[in-house]
């Protein structure tokens, strides 16, 4: 009998170089593809491409710039739960630039840049954090002496797929916001697409959920294309629904019971944050199905009490007061709203329970005293007939005329 | 009808200034003052409601009760002209002006307790109509009553010779408008009953029944007769006019009838279901209960024999207890015997408002004001003199 992994693809060998590499074991590794598979909706069996696309060795040039930021995007990624990410992050691609990762500094960097972009012309994966300043052509943000715009424009001339990564970078985020006494943010703040005049895969966020940029990047490792975008460039698979339609508090909602302010009672027992200005309703987002940071599926704004800003979505995050009641891309709850400890009622008041006695005793003793009247004048007339005895006694009888 | 030797209804003329309608003007002025502040400020203001009572005296005592007050109308109406006993027919015009009033007032009070009354409109338009819903029939059923009753009793306003006209042509449809008169007051009052069939273990099992629509309709027939009887001899009296005992007697008699297979089908009801031991049980519930069968009940002692339904005071008591015993039964079951502790999580309580009791007095006082001034300045009543003279 040969060896059973012959037979069967048990993965012992095929995963051991991973495994190696990784310092991940085997079981954990292909936990991990799964849970990407599964975050891009990918069919039952995916995670086997998945898990074969990242066990390659020939990992992907990985160039990724930073602008009007604040790096919270990288820490995000960073900083995840997971043991293993980071190692899986920096294995799974080849991360050739990135100015708070990387060791280079001056000029090395730069040229590593642009090493990098030479050797890999065409295949590399561009991404980018931050927004990119168009005031006075861009002078607020230069890396070694080049706008960004010059930056971005010469980076993704040669790119094989751009991503956007964070608010700023989808849409201009919280560089771009305006102030109402001004028509445009300080710096003009524009997001990728614009500046480059395509569309590019956006994954908004402030910060975005790291799952939802790695299971973008694995979708293009794997296929070898990006996964299908809706209008605004952002993956279906992640931005397709609103934060509401899924939320853990939508029951609260659909009952009516709202936590009016924060640390109320409603608020302690989990009620729904749509009237503490929660803009999941208008949030197209999958933050209440994807736990953010694999710290529990509880570790995201509202999971934790407090409202969604909506910082994924343009006009919304940053834009509107936080605590402005959000507006209903669906339904739309009743304008009043129950307390959330109803009145029980309160016992008779005194003027209360005298009126009652009074109006049922007024009304008793007419009716006793109207019926003594009647029985005595019927007791009076009876004795009348009883005299006159004859023929006359009858009153009119309207019968007779039938 | 019978072509009945009736004395023609005339106004009975005499001023309309006097304690009494001195004491309905009172009421009925504080009723607005009261109103006033429900209707700017809500329901809240005013009145004792809660989550757990949303309805209180203003839709049970004045609405559920106030309707039922007003079946004499319907009763009567229907012995005449459905039944073809001409000899009432006197009868009809005054049972059908207490109707008028109770029926339009029950009406309007339901606007006073409506939480956004504003969208009252709402029930009118077709493409909000809920052809599902008991509260639809009801509100349906009261609005068309309420119309149709003003035309029935409208000819007693077109009693003037340029009228006569319009009188004619009313009349050609007249008997339409009985016969809807008759159908819409069945439906409904057999609908108030359903509505707390819709409530279910909400209601105590003394008054919670599949047979409630039934029953509710039997006790408002009954209780229109007993309307009757009330309103004739208090009318009488208070008018100094000659007692109706010879239309009353015969009447009393029918509405014992009608009493008799309302008591046999509640107290079958109570029995075929398991229910009666709760009437046992020491509780606010069962004294209710006692109170309620027993103002049924006595009637059929006080008046039981012929020679005393022509005591006018045995009518009159026995009118009264019966309009005791209906109000007694919606008031259990609406109220008394209204549970809000299913689940065991702490009941509310209600206890109405000196405001909520100021306007219920205030309603009841504009239908005694209504009766005395229609009466006094329009035909209603047969003329006295005329019947005397006979």
């Amino acid at each position: 009998m040969g060896n059973i992994n012959e037979f069967f693809d048990t993965g012992r060998t095929t995963l051991r170089e991973v495994e190696q590499r990784l310092e991940m074991p085997r079981r954990e590794f292909l936990q991990f593809c799964a849970t990407l598979a599964a975050t891009l909706g990918l069919p039952a069996g995916a995670e086997a491409a998945v898990a074969k696309a990242i066990e390659a060795a020939k990992r992907p040039s990985v160039i990724w710039l930073h602008f009007q930021e604040c790096t919270g995007c990288s820490e995000s990624l960073l900083r995840a739960e997971h043991p293993t990410l980071e190692k899986l992050i920096l294995d799974v691609i080849s991360l050739d630039y990135h100015e708070t990762l990387m060791a280079a500094a001056g000029h090395q960097a730069e040229a590593a840049r642009k090493d990098a972009m030479k050797a890999n012309k065409g295949k590399y994966v561009l991404v980018v954090e931050g927004a990119i300043p168009t005031k006075a052509n861009g002078i607020y943000c230069k890396i070694g002496g080049q706008t960004a715009i010059e930056m971005l424009k010469e980076c993704a001339a040669d790119a094989a797929a751009v991503i956007a990564i964070g608010s700023c970078a989808s849409w201009g985020g919280m560089p771009s916001t305006i102030s109402p006494l001004s028509d445009s943010s300080p710096t003009g703040s524009e997001g990728v697409a614009k500046i480059l005049g395509k569309p590019v895969m956006t994954i908004p966020g402030c910060p975005p959920n790291p799952y939802n940029f790695l299971a973008a990047v694995v979708h293009f490792l794997t296929f070898g294309k990006l996964p299908e975008l809706d209008k605004l460039g952002r993956p279906k698979f992640a931005y397709s629904r609103l934060i509401h339609e899924n939320c853990e508090r939508r029951a609260h909602f659909d009952a009516g019971r709202f936590a009016m302010e924060f640390g109320d009672s409603g608020h302690r027992q989990g009620y729904c944050l749509y009237k503490l200005g929660c803009k999941g309703p208008e949030t197209y987002a999958n933050c209440s199905t994807l736990g953010f940071g694999d710290a529990g599926e509880n570790n995201w704004p509202v999971g934790c009490g407090h409202p969604c800003i909506g910082c994924s979505e343009q006009g919304v995050g940053f834009q509107k007061p936080i605590h402005q009641v959000a507006k209903m891309l669906n339904v739309t709850p009743p304008l009043q709203y129950p307390r959330i400890v109803e009145e029980q009622g309160t016992a008779a008041s005194f003027a209360s329970a005298a009126a009652v006695a009074a109006v049922a005793g007024a009304a008793a003793g007419a009716a006793i005293m109207l019926t003594r009247n009647l029985g005595l004048s019927h007791a009076a007339e009876e004795a009348e007939r009883a005299k006159a005895a004859a023929g006359s006694s009858k009153p009119a009888d309207d019968k007779a005329g039938a | 009808m019978a072509n009945n030797n009736h004395a023609a209804p005339a106004p009975l003329g005499g001023s309309l200034v006097n304690a009494v309608t001195l004491i309905c003007g009172v009421l009925i002025a504080i009723m607005v003052a009261v109103l006033l502040v429900r209707f700017l400020f809500g329901l809240g203001a005013v009145t004792a409601l809660n989550d757990g009572y949303p309805w209180g005296i203003w839709v049970v005592v004045d609405v559920v009760i106030g309707s039922a007050f007003a079946c004499g109308g319907f009763s009567v109406a229907m012995l005449v002209y459905i039944f073809n006993k001409g000899e009432y027919h006197p009868l009809v015009r005054p049972a059908l002006l207490a109707s008028l009033f109770g029926y339009t007032l029950a009406g309007a009070g339901v606007i006073f307790d409506l939480g956004r009354w504003w969208n009252v409109w709402h029930m009118f338009s077709p493409w909000s109509f809920n052809p599902n819903s008991v509260m639809f029939e009801v509100a349906v059923c009261i609005t068309l009553y309420i119309i149709v009753m003003w035309l029935e009793f409208a000819p007693t306003f077109l009693e003037s010779r340029e009228r006569q006209e319009t009188r004619k042509k009313l009349n050609k449809v007249m008997f339409f408008l009985i016969a809807l008169g008759t159908v819409l007051p069945m439906m409904h009052q057999s609908s108030l009953g359903t509505l707390l069939v819709v409530l279910g273990v909400q209601i105590h099992p003394l008054w919670q029944t599949p047979a409630l629509p039934l029953l509710y309709l039997l006790s408002a027939i009954t209780m229109g007769y007993a309307v009757v009887l009330f309103e004739s001899c208090l009318g009488s009296s208070a008018e100094r006019r000659r007692l109706e005992t010879h239309m009353l007697t015969p009447l009393a008699k029918i509405m014992l009838g009608f009493l008799a297979v309302f008591l046999v089908v509640r107290v079958a009801d109570l029995v075929v279901r398991g229910a009666l031991p709760k009437a046992f049980v020491p509780s606010v519930e069962a004294l209710m209960f006692w109170l309620e069968i027993l103002s049924f009940a006595a009637p059929l002692i006080l008046i039981g024999a012929e020679s005393n339904r022509r005591n006018p005071a045995r009518l009159f008591l026995a009118g009264v207890l019966l309009m005791l015993g209906g109000a007694l039964m919606r008031l259990n079951g609406y109220l008394i015997g209204y549970e809000t502790n299913i689940d065991g999580a702490g009941g509310f309580t209600y206890f109405p408002t000196l405001a909520e009791v100021l306007v219920t007095a205030g309603m009841f006082a504009i239908e005694v004001l209504g009766y005395i001034i229609i009466t006094r300045r329009f035909p209603v009543l047969p003329r006295e003199d005329v019947q005397a003279a006979h």
